[in-house]
């Protein structure tokens, strides 16, 4: 099989053109000797079946970014029969380097100039044809986005598949890549005499937006309604999709599922009702919220304003370690962490990445929420309800900074702070839509076998021994709390709330359900019950507890998919666990010792 | 000759000296950032925050703690 790579600088619309010519067939491989995640598709081009392999967008074959030694380990350990290097029409002065770099590899090559529209309205004329015989490469100037010129530049990339030439020898690339070399002053022949660069660019539509979006002080602000706006979209769109869909589950189960398994043994309709198909629909909880999370942010991120909130965040993030983007994701958290943590990808650095993933899930999801609001109802009265819960969010907000503080140190982000600001552009429907199918078919395949068989577990250990009540003491989970009741005392929560706690490994939503499995009761009832079994400071230190400790299964399985290392899904969890401890401890012992 | 990060916002100026260590270098050379190229600030973020520097094409934005290794002659 044939197989070509797709190379470009960042920002040059490089994962567009991919999907213009894989269009939904891409999926994401593993590749010898890297540890992101590299989407591939087979593609048919000249009759040969070929592998279209998108590479990270990277400035330079020679730069020291986790990026670029990703596109150095994939050339000099996969041999390619073809790259094909799209470059910006506008900043072609300064990204034909990566031209002439792959040029001095022999790697056969065309070169696709993309955005020729934006090229064009800022007066920049190139001369293709001579470009091509100086260059001794096909070019030719395509849209990505629209799909211009795209079938000259495919029919350019066929005559060369079709002339079977050997491979490219990994051996010998990674040989050429050791050599430096000196091309600046190529480069700068090649744009004078090829290339008319007018002194200023005549179109400034994003100078006026920017003028705006980034004013001294209206620029905070703006962006923070902006994230307000979107929080609120996503998730008030996604709660009734949500919803219907738990209904809809909800309906297979009882018209469906319920009278096949009626007849089963007792321990067969738990396992398959409660455990398997309780954690499909765990997993399928998410699917509206991860499209929607990725719709707005394919928008955000393509607009060119994910660049522009690092410009404005910039200065209180670095103090932390993290950069403006990660204060986005930390924000989207909020509602649910799944999905800030798949966003993270836009990162390129991956000790920063890990340290925004860390701690992200610190942030009070809406889960969690649902949790205090009935453990407050219960508690508290009406007028501390509200006191309460924002020193919740406060603590959620410190325990992020602590974390972010005390692990900056360990994730040292090596990657330069400069980022390209790039003009503000529309995303087509089309590549909003893929974006978000991408990125639920990636959550589906990677995440959901690993949470089946999590709830399944969490199921069984509150199941069995058979002959005892479900979710009692006497079961496995009861026997688990009770065998950490000398840990779990200190902090006020008794082996109940911790059965609970247990259960909520699983997905916070159903704490609440738990309790009233644990108790025995619904709704008042329920309330009634707890508030004359915990007082105010157990549920407090129950509530911290719940707010920092491990937020999901779901959560973890991300976690592990994204940073590609069980070790560091293990520390994630033993940080928050400890974290969620020691903060409860203190709260709890604190309070006792002033009295109350 | 002064430091960019002390070019005042608007003026336009020419890059003289870059002394950054091979990583940092790499990269302010693949976004534009060459001896001889002529560049302005468009705008710097509060709270000491990072500077937006256009240069030719190319908008980007850099740290103060950055820019201060970069030297430029003011036009």
């Amino acid at each position: 099989m044939k197989r070509i790579a797709l190379l470009g600088m960042p920002n040059t619309g490089k994962s567009t053109l991919f999907n213009r010519i894989s269009g939904a067939s891409a999926r994401v491989g593993n590749w010898p000797g890297i540890t992101v995640d590299l989407m591939s598709a087979k593609i048919l081009i000249g009759g040969h079946i070929a592998e279209l392999i998108d590479l990270p967008g990277i400035y330079d074959l020679h730069g020291f970014s986790d990026d670029e030694q990703v596109v150095r380990h994939f050339l000099s350990k996969n041999p390619v029969d073809l790259v094909i290097i799209l470059l910006n029409s506008s900043q072609i002065d300064r990204q034909l380097s990566l031209v002439l770099q792959i040029k001095k590899l022999n790697i056969p090559a065309v070169l696709a100039l993309n955005m020729a529209d934006e090229a064009k309205r800022s007066g920049i004329t190139i001369d293709t044809d001579n470009l091509e015989k100086a260059l001794q490469m096909p070019v030719s100037q395509i849209s990505a986005k629209h799909g211009d010129g795209l079938p000259k530049a495919l029919e350019a990339a066929t005559k060369i598949i079709n002339q079977n030439q050997t491979p490219t020898d990994p051996k010998l690339i990674s040989q050429y890549l050791q050599e430096d070399n000196q091309i600046e002053q190529e480069i700068e022949s090649l744009i004078q005499r090829h290339v008319h660069i007018p002194a200023t660019l005549t179109d400034n539509t994003t100078d006026k937006i920017d003028k705006v979006l980034l004013h001294k002080w209206f620029g905070l602000p703006l962006f923070f309604a902006a994230m307000y706006a979107l929080f609120q979209f996503i998730f008030t769109v996604g709660k009734p999709l949500q919803d219907g869909l738990a209904w809809a589950l909800n309906l297979l189960r009882t018209s469906l599922l319920e009278p096949i398994f009626s007849s089963s043994p007792a321990w067969l309709h738990g396992l398959m009702l409660d455990g398997v198909y309780n954690g499909l629909a765990t997993v399928a909880a998410f699917v509206p919220i991860i499209v929607l999370f990725f719709l707005v942010m394919s928008i955000v991120e393509d607009s060119g304003y994910l660049s522009r909130a690092a410009f404005l965040m910039d200065a209180l993030m670095a103090r932390m370690g993290l950069d403006g983007r990660g204060f986005v994701m930390m924000l989207m958290g909020f509602g649910c962490n799944v999905p800030a943590l798949m966003g993270t990808r836009v990162m390129r650095s991956r000790p920063m990445r890990l340290l925004t993933m860390l701690v992200i899930p610190l942030s009070l999801c809406s889960a969690r929420l649902q949790v205090f609001i009935f453990i407050i109802a219960a508690i508290f009265t009406a007028h501390q309800a509200p006191i309460v819960l924002f020193a919740l969010y406060v603590m959620s907000f410190l325990t992020m900074f602590l974390t972010a503080v005390l692990f900056q140190n360990q994730y040292k982000n090596a990657e330069p702070f400069i980022l390209e600001l790039p003009p503000y552009r529309f995303p087509t429907p089309r590549q909003i839509v893929l974006r978000g199918w991408q990125e639920v078919k990636h959550f589906l395949t990677r995440a959901s076998k690993f949470i089946v068989i999590g709830v399944v577990l969490v199921w069984a250990m509150t199941n069995f021994p058979s002959n005892v009540a479900p979710a009692s003491i006497d079961t496995f989970a009861g026997q688990i709390g009770l065998f950490f009741a000398p840990v779990l005392n200190p902090i006020g929560i008794n082996s109940q709330l911790a059965i609970a706690l247990i259960f909520g490994f699983v997905a916070k939503e159903i704490v609440i359900g738990a309790l009233a499995v644990i108790y025995g009761l619904q709704g008042d009832a329920l309330m009634a019950q707890m508030a004359t079994q915990i007082d105010w400071v157990q549920a407090m230190s129950f509530m911290l507890f719940t707010l920092i400790y491990t937020p999901c299964l779901s959560t973890i399985a991300t976690l592990r998919n994204e940073s590609k290392s069980s070790a560091f899904m293990w520390l994630s969890i033993a940080w928050s666990l400890g974290l969620a401890w020691v903060i409860s401890f203190v709260f709890y012992q604190g309070a006792r010792a002033l009295g109350f | 000759m002064l430091p960019l990060s002390k070019l005042p916002i608007g003026q336009n100026a020419i890059i003289t000296t870059i002394e950054v260590e091979e990583s940092l270098f790499h990269r302010l050379s693949a976004l534009g950032f060459r001896v001889g190229k002529p560049l302005s600030i468009i705008r710097q973020a509060n709270f000491n925050g990072p500077l937006h520097v256009r240069l030719g094409t190319t908008d980007v934005i850099l740290r103060i703690t950055d820019a201060t290794h970069i030297r430029v002659n003011s036009l």
